[in-house]
């Protein structure tokens, strides 16, 4: 028997290091615990919080209805049953895997046993802004605070850039916190990369009907002003005075500082289909990139629901011998809040899947659409639909075909 | 084993329904039901899932 650690039927560990203390992260932390993985854990977090959840941050944390305490990703109580060694505000700066050592932002480096990477990504910035007050990205939980801050100083306008999840969503906000809105979006739709133009344009319709000043197709030239924002220039010419800018324009995997560790790096921490990324190694969250085989696709998934199974699933991997590895095979789900409506999409669609109505209508705003490709059932939107929503997912799950999944009765 | 569920939290996104159908439900009125409160021991694991996986934390176990 080992000193330490726990004797699994696949891989004894001695300790295991999870950089990133975050949703993925944290659960899996808990999910080694309840493998009954008995053996240290140190989880290593850039933020100086305790692992904190990031979906109230454009939603009721933003609007003030909801306080810090209500954030915490796990109660404090429960927290510390798990025996659980965080070093919060640090950074990992490197990692070599040949020698397996882990170099830590305060000077200190560590020799990692299992490795879990869940270091998350961050937004993309607009450049030329840095310097100008007013304007935000939302990632953390001090964006979020910051957001609301200006949200309260009363602003004649509030600008949001981009008309993806995270802005539709703050725009939504602030919206319902009777502020004036424009949110802009490159694409002729808001949301249109993920759901294609035709369901893009419900979402423009629902944002329109509650005031959003929405203009699409359309690019931002520049945010100007002296010290602060006060205008946004945009590429058709037009000029917006805003008090406020959210720019939401996507993420970027958190991987520079794993640059020449002995990793593969590309659009995140590259895995093979069980999440293995080198020996003892693994990734989860928004940082992984890895073959999901029900889909036939190399992917990387930002959303909520992945960080958690994912989480799960890389922390398992550690503690498995290769022959027991299984691949991790999700359809992936996400949900999305605006106003009193509630998307959301399970699987994985594209703009030229066929897609039928089958409960409910667009008139309504509430329905739910099923999306196909070469026969097969590959994606569900629902809106306002969260019980059809589920039972399609569990057909994809499944491999139903897309002329089965029309024809069932749910 | 009990299930406990803050219906102030509940948004009805409906994932512990795809995960334990047999212990929870969203109906038509997108309102989630309890079908079993108090399910056996061999539920645990199921159970433990959702409580994860809820984007909500609405779900927690009372022993």
């Amino acid at each position: 028997m080992p000193e330490a650690g726990h004797l699994h039927r696949g891989v004894t560990r001695r300790h295991i290091t999870i950089v990133g203390a975050s949703l993925a992260g944290l659960r899996a932390a808990e999910s080694l615990r309840r493998q009954d993985y008995d053996g240290p854990i140190t989880l290593i977090g850039d933020e100086p919080h305790a692992p904190y959840d990031r979906p109230p941050l454009s939603k009721q944390f933003l609007a003030g209805d909801w306080d810090e305490d209500r954030l915490a990703l796990t109660k404090p109580e429960k927290l510390a049953d798990h025996d659980l060694t965080f070093r919060l505000g640090t950074r990992a700066t490197a990692f070599d895997l040949a020698s397996r050592r882990l170099t830590l932002d305060d000077g200190s480096d560590l020799e990692v046993d299992g490795l879990l990477i869940a270091t998350g990504a961050r937004c993309r910035t607009l450049p030329g802004t840095e310097d100008l007050d007013g304007v935000f990205v939302l990632r953390g939980l001090d964006d979020s605070l910051a957001i609301r801050r200006a949200f309260d100083a009363g602003p004649r306008r509030v600008v949001v850039v981009g008309a993806g999840f995270i802005g539709a969503e703050v725009a939504a906000t602030a919206r319902e916190s009777g502020l004036e809105v424009t949110l802009v979006e490159a694409l002729p739709q808001p949301l249109g990369r993920v759901l294609g133009d035709e369901m893009g344009a419900v979402c423009a319709a629902v944002h329109r009907e509650h005031g959003v000043d929405l203009r699409v197709g359309v690019g931002v030239e520049a945010i100007e002003g002296d010290g602060r924002v006060e205008r946004v220039r945009l590429s058709d010419g037009s000029v917006i005075d805003a008090d406020v800018v959210v720019v939401g324009i996507g993420v970027i995997p958190n991987t520079e500082w794993l640059e020449g560790s002995g990793l593969e790096i590309d659009n995140g921490v590259v895995c093979d289909a069980t999440c293995l990324a080198a020996p003892g190694v693994t990734a989860a969250g928004d940082v992984a990139r890895w073959p999901n085989q029900r889909f036939g696709e190399v992917m990387r998934v930002e959303h909520w629901d992945n960080a958690v199974e994912q989480g799960g699933h890389a922390a398992r991997r550690l503690l498995q011998a290769d022959e027991d590895a299984e691949p991790f095979t999700p359809v992936p789900w996400f949900w999305s809040d605006q106003y009193d409506r509630k998307l959301q999409l399970a699987g994985r669609i594209r703009p030229d899947d066929d897609m039928q109505i089958v409960t409910g209508s667009v008139e309504e705003r509430r329905f739910a659409a099923l999306y196909g490709r070469e026969g097969r059932l590959v994606g569900v939107l629902g809106f306002n639909r969260p019980r059809h929503v589920m039972q399609y997912k569990t057909l994809i799950e499944q491999g139903v075909s897309y002329d089965e999944a029309l024809a069932a009765d749910l | 084993m009990k299930i406990v569920v803050d219906f102030d939290l509940c948004e009805s996104n409906a994932i512990c329904m795809q995960i334990a159908p047999d212990l929870f439900e969203v109906r038509d009125d997108d309102f989630l039901y309890v079908l079993n409160e108090e399910p056996g021991e061999d539920r645990r694991e199921a159970l433990e899932e959702c409580v994860q996986r809820c984007p909500k934390q609405a779900i927690s176990i009372a022993e």
